[in-house]
């Protein structure tokens, strides 16, 4: 079974049509990275695909589940489907270490030992567990986003989705949240990244999405889509940020 | 002098009287607050009409028309029957209430739309989001509206006076009477409701402080 499926996706905000129809599958440990230009509709895309926009037209399958389907629990959901943002959307006045543990307190029925060590265990993978008691007002853009990809993990999603993850970042920050990135992906992790960064999508990823005026004109492997466009569009995108 | 020192235990137990209303009133007026912005920003429309109905009412009209309606009308109804104090704190609990539910429904609504996207993506409920997240973040932004409201309404309870509850302005109008000292007498009901809203708003920006900076 696929991990994502999107079947004739639509989604309009009033009037205007943002996403007009996409189709595609993500399979499982797949890294899919999705480029276009700004407003082509791929935040929106990725957003789509937890429900965070309301879909309207269409299908998306979360392994295998129609999360537009209002009988099926969007909570539940959402909870294997980790979500890393471009503003970082840390809780300001919540210790890193509460940030993080949060969610599985809350939802997850274990013990607070067992998940604050886990907490603490990611911390670590994203390299700042001498940041467990910080506040984020504390942290640099680049460790607040690899705190906010620590919280999204202590949920144990099996889909990781990025907004432009490194778009708000000081230049010399992006290096440290790719790195935990790559890693994530080099773990097995399936992951959707709407990004601007070509080389981490020509490194990473199984397939690129480029998405342009609300369709996904053109999807392939990495060393294709960059190398041998095959459309008019992706082109003249990639002809501009290459 | 002698009046004043004479008055002065009255006085004191008019403030008893003063500080219990305003306690009572401005714990129920904040949960009114609460539960009335929580609808004027909920998903049903009919919800958000019913809860802008009662704040317009409350703000478009004066507190002592408030207090007569709600001491004198439903009185007058032959199925209820408030004695004063309990109209005094309900008035004020509600007036309170509708200026609440206006500084809450502002602090929620100034919470980055981003605060509530990343707790829902983590599969919390959007009452889950709303306690845990927004409303934390809000009450430590609408503190300082928060303490004027309170002000104002303490400063309202002097008005309760009129319907006879005993609470220190009208302590200081029987003292007044008495004494035949109405300059001192006020004076010093006055420096005694300064001192009582100094030491509110002292409170206010220590609580402030320790929780807003950080």
């Amino acid at each position: 079974m696929s991990m994502i499926r999107v079947e004739n996706l639509k989604k309009s905000f009033g009037n205007i049509e943002v996403i007009k129809d996409m189709s595609t599958v993500v399979e499982e440990k797949e890294v899919i990275c999705v480029i276009g230009p700004s407003g082509s509709g791929k935040s929106t895309f990725l957003r789509c695909l937890n429900r965070l926009e309301e879909i309207s037209g269409g299908h998306v399958y979360i392994e295998g589940v129609d999360i537009t389907d209002p009988k099926n629990n969007i909570n539940t959901i959402r909870q294997n489907v980790g979500m890393v943002f471009q503003q970082f959307n840390l809780f300001p006045h919540m210790s890193v270490m509460e940030n993080i543990t949060l969610a599985p307190m809350k939802l997850k029925k274990g013990d607070k030992k067992a998940i604050e060590k886990k907490a603490y265990d990611l911390l670590g993978k994203v390299g700042l567990q001498e940041k467990a008691k910080a506040y984020p007002g504390e942290l640099s853009g680049g460790q607040k986003q690899r705190v906010a990809i620590a919280r999204a993990l202590a949920m144990d999603p099996k889909i990781m989705l990025f907004d432009e993850p490194t778009s708000a970042l000081d230049p010399e920050m992006v290096g440290d949240v790719l790195d935990v990135m790559k890693q994530l992906a080099r773990e097995g992790m399936t992951m959707v990244v709407v990004t601007h960064e070509m080389g981490f999508a020509a490194e990473m990823g199984d397939r690129v999405l480029f998405i342009d005026g609300g369709y996904i004109v053109e999807e392939n492997v990495p060393k294709e889509l960059f190398g041998n466009p095959q459309h008019e569009r992706t082109k003249a995108f990639l002809s501009k940020v290459l | 002098m002698n009046t004043i020192v004479n008055a002065f235990p009255y006085l004191m137990e008019g403030l008893q009287v003063t500080i219990y209303i305003f306690f009572i009133a401005i714990i129920l007026g904040f949960i009114i607050g609460l539960v009335v912005a929580l609808l004027r920003l909920a998903p049903l429309k009919i919800l958000n009409w019913i809860a802008k109905i009662y704040v317009d009412a409350i703000r478009g009209t004066p507190f002592i028309v408030q207090l007569f309606f709600i001491y004198f009308g439903l009185n007058s109804l032959a199925w209820i029957s408030l004695d004063n104090t309990t109209a005094g704190i309900v008035t004020v609990a509600i007036n309170a209430g509708a200026y609440f539910a206006e500084i809450i429904r502002a602090g929620i609504q100034s919470i980055d739309k981003g605060q509530t996207e990343a707790a829902r993506s983590l599969g919390l409920n959007a009452q889950q989001t709303m306690r845990h997240i927004v409303l934390p973040q809000a009450f430590r932004r609408m503190l300082p509206t928060f303490t004027n409201q309170a002000i104002i309404s303490l400063k309202d309870t002097s008005l309760l006076s009129v319907i006879g509850i005993a609470d220190l302005t009208q302590e200081g109008r029987i003292q007044a009477a008495a004494t035949f000292d109405a300059f001192n007498v006020y004076l010093i009901v006055g420096l005694i409701y300064f001192v009582v809203i100094y030491l509110l708003s002292m409170l206010a920006s220590y609580v402030e402080r320790k929780f807003v900076l950080r």
